[in-house]
């Protein structure tokens, strides 16, 4: 196969991994590298991602590829990179080449064990130094000595495992030392502590990094890339699905929530100030009639006076649901220039404000203190609509008023209680809208205990709201344009 | 316009003279840089505020002694403020002067007057194209333009001509290199990004933040700078309204150079916290999570 068609090939794979790429952009690729060569692999990385990859978001499912369809290596590690042979820049004394490392299965529990000991220590170096050559040669003899395993499923050749790698080399033991290296007694606790552990943990995360970039290499030469891909690259961030995104997902996700704000509320300002269906105004008229002798052939507008609903949202932070639940409250809070009012209620079986947790802080300790703090729990703890609605209605229920959006988020799975529709359907009347976003997947709706069924009736809308790209979308049409 | 005729020799000779200019750049930036230039795309950079995007076009401009023209983008632009307007004031005043002569047959005349070269107002995006001597056109903040504008820069960016309708096409005689940034408020639409090569700017890894402080500190003490790059980036960390950016990590080094601290230490730095973060509730943030009221 020759590089063109490997290009190619790479092409394919970005877009079947989510990332829009043009055709022109193919070609466009193609030129860069042949402007650069094909020599550096930095180079031919850094050519791609200017040709193809046009969106921050994409990127680490392009770097993810990149490693697949362009390895720096072959094997147990013979280099295919002109630079000198890593392992040299390692320092750790050895110089015994790398590929004449015996093979595990020849080893002896204590050989191994010594050898496991040896690549801790050079590791221990390496972190200190922060050296990222000799931490990438780590890591391909971490995989190399630790592993490796029978393939499964009767499946023959060899099958790698990052979990054991990782164990064995158990790099967050090291911290301990590390810290103790690098600070005198004196430091120890304060502000330098708090920002070498900061940095060290840095390294040990690039580490892992690249140890789970090599079991993905190594996997690949054992079962064609395209077996290897579709576990490789995960979906994009805008679209982790809320219920399953795990806690690196959700950090990502935070960090998206404030930049998210940004755009909605940029594009909302710029929606209002387009059309001409204000007031006349007077001065720009007769300024823009200048241009024409006088004569006000172009006529100049005020902007309308945007409409600015009060939102009342209300929801399930019932263990299910509760990411979900505290990110959109994040967002519609930080959007909270948007409208009027904003307020904010959870529920799990009965209802509190939480308003004034909203302000000023992190997602953490959002959460953290919605829970200890707020009364949401009266009976058992279990998700409790019915009771919910009842009790929101009894102490709140004047905050909802013909100019208040009512914003439901959960997934109305209650536990098979009483719903409240009765009063549900009132509230929601009393609202100028009620849209309910449900985190769940619209095929479950109605399944199980979902009261789906009875309150999609009641809103306006209910709305499947999985992801960050959904969520969006949704925002962006309800709110005032 | 000769084809052959590029600024940059290689991926190393551009580092070099960014680097001469004050501008440090990484494998990234300078491969991006050079692309650009042997592909003739314009260049699209895009990153949080404050590392280094404008910074990055002047510096081009300097060291292939090209002259900067710079389109700033705001809401509202148009094209009467980005390509070209007609000097309305003085065309009436060239009618008036013309009618006052009592010339009949001057009507022909003086529409073709009125539309000549004297009465243009060339704005930047024009005087880019018209330019005969290197130029560097930079668009800055391209996302706070309207999408119309996008529309009108697709299509002085793919063909690099302009049509006047009185005065015919003007074509480039020779391509400016154009950087257009972005702080993605809003994503830019697909067709424009097409036509671009993309940089995404980030901050910068520690050593290279650490050299350009010294590159523009250099009265700094390294171990100093060090220290101060590795607070800088345990802020960025931390989920904040307003991530410091590099111009401001300068300013904290500035600020510690001449306070004449000589350790950096917790209450070095609480007490000028100030010059990094710029929300109260960032400020508290940063105090809580570094622990700075230890002591």
């Amino acid at each position: 196969m020759n590089l063109l068609d490997r290009t190619v090939d790479f092409v394919a794979a970005l877009r079947r991994a989510g990332i829009p790429v043009s055709s022109a952009e193919t070609v466009d690729a193609a030129t860069a590298v042949g402007a650069m060569g094909w020599a550096d692999r930095d180079a031919v990385r850094a050519a791609f991602a200017a040709t193809l990859i046009k969106r921050p978001l994409y990127r680490s499912a392009f770097d993810t590829l990149f490693d697949l369809y362009f390895p720096p290596r072959i094997g147990d590690g013979v280099s295919l990179d002109p630079s000198p042979e890593p392992h040299a820049a390692s320092g750790s004394g050895d110089g015994e080449p790398v590929d004449k490392a015996p093979a595990p299965e020849d080893l002896s529990p204590e050989e191994l064990e010594e050898l496991r000991r040896a690549l801790r220590d050079q590791l221990l170096d390496a972190l200190r130094d922060g050296n990222d050559e000799a931490l990438r040669d780590l890591a391909r003899r971490a995989v190399t000595s630790f592993g490796g395993g029978a393939g499964v499923g009767g499946s023959t050749g060899r099958s790698w495992y990052l979990y054991r790698a990782l164990r064995a080399m158990s790099a967050e033991t090291l911290i301990a030392q590390l810290l103790n290296d690098r600070l005198g007694e004196a430091e120890r606790g304060g502000l330098a502590e708090r920002v070498a552990r900061q940095t060290i943990s840095d390294r040990i995360r690039a580490f892992e990094e690249m140890v789970a970039a090599e079991v993905r290499r190594r996997m690949a030469e054992e079962r064609g890339i395209e077996a290897v891909e579709r576990s490789a690259v995960g979906p994009l961030d805008d679209q982790v699905e809320f219920l399953r995104a795990s806690q690196r997902d959700l950090i990502e996700l935070r960090r998206q929530v404030y930049p998210l704000a940004r755009r909605l509320a940029t594009q909302l300002t710029a929606r209002r100030h387009l059309g001409r269906t204000g007031r006349l105004d007077f001065r720009r008229t007769v300024r823009a009639s200048l241009a024409t002798g006088g004569v006000p052939v172009d006529t100049k507008f005020r902007p309308r006076k945007p409409h600015k609903p009060e939102l009342v949202v209300l929801c399930d932070v019932s263990g299910s649901v509760a990411s979900f639940a505290h990110f959109t409250l994040l967002l519609t809070h930080a959007l909270r220039e948007q409208f009027s009012k904003v307020r904010a209620f959870a529920f799990i079986d009965t209802t509190d404000e939480v308003t004034r947790f909203l302000r000023g802080l992190d997602l953490g300790d959002m959460m953290a203190r919605i829970s200890s703090e707020a009364e949401l729990v009266w009976y058992d703890g279990h998700s409790d609509y019915g009771h919910a609605i009842d009790v929101f209605a009894e102490r709140y229920g004047e905050s909802v008023g013909p100019r208040t959006s009512l914003l439901i988020l959960g997934d109305a799975r209650n536990n098979y209680r009483p719903t409240s529709a009765q009063l549900f359907r009132r509230l929601c009347g009393q609202a100028r809208h009620a849209y309910w976003l449900n985190p769940e997947p619209r095929g479950y709706w109605g399944s199980g205990d979902s009261a789906t069924d009875v309150y999609a009736d009641v809103v306006d809308e209910m709305v499947e709201c999985r992801n960050v790209a959904q969520l969006e979308e949704f925002i962006e049409r309800i709110l005032p344009s | 316009m000769s084809l052959q005729e590029h600024a940059f020799a290689d991926v190393a000779d551009v580092r070099e003279r960014l680097g001469t200019t004050g501008y440090l750049a990484d494998e990234a930036i300078a491969t991006t840089v050079f692309l650009a230039d042997r592909l003739r795309k314009p260049l699209l950079v895009e990153g949080p505020a404050g590392v280094g995007k404008t910074e990055l076009a002047k510096a081009l401009a300097t060291c292939v002694g090209a002259e900067l023209i710079r389109l700033q983008c705001y809401e509202g632009l148009d094209e009467a403020r980005a390509l070209y307007e007609w000097n309305y004031k003085k065309q009436l005043l060239r009618i008036q002067a013309g009618s006052g002569s009592g010339d009949e047959g001057g009507w022909q005349q003086a529409h073709d007057d009125i539309f000549s070269e004297e009465f243009l107002l060339s704005r930047p995006l024009l005087t880019a194209i018209r330019r005969e001597s290197p130029t560097v056109l930079l668009i800055d903040e391209t996302d706070k333009a309207d999408v119309e504008v996008e529309g009108l820069l697709l299509e002085v960016l793919s063909d690099f001509q302009v049509t006047i309708p009185e005065l015919g096409t003007i074509t480039a005689s020779r391509r400016p290199f154009v950087v257009l940034t972005s702080n993605a408020t809003r994503e830019l639409s697909e067709a424009l990004k097409r036509r671009c090569l993309y940089l995404n700017l980030d901050y910068p890894s520690a050593e290279r933040e650490k050299e350009i402080v010294l590159s523009r500190v250099p009265d700094l003490s390294e171990k100093l700078a060090e220290s101060l790059v590795r607070i800088v980036r345990a802020l960025r960390a931390m989920e904040l309204k307003k991530a410091p950016s590099i111009a401001e990590t300068i300013d904290w080094a500035q600020t510690v150079l001449a306070l004449g601290f000589d350790t950096f230490d917790e209450k070095a730095v609480a007490s000028t916290l100030g010059v990094v973060l710029k929300h109260a509730s960032d400020q508290a943030r940063a105090i809580g999570h570094l622990k700075l009221t230890a002591n």
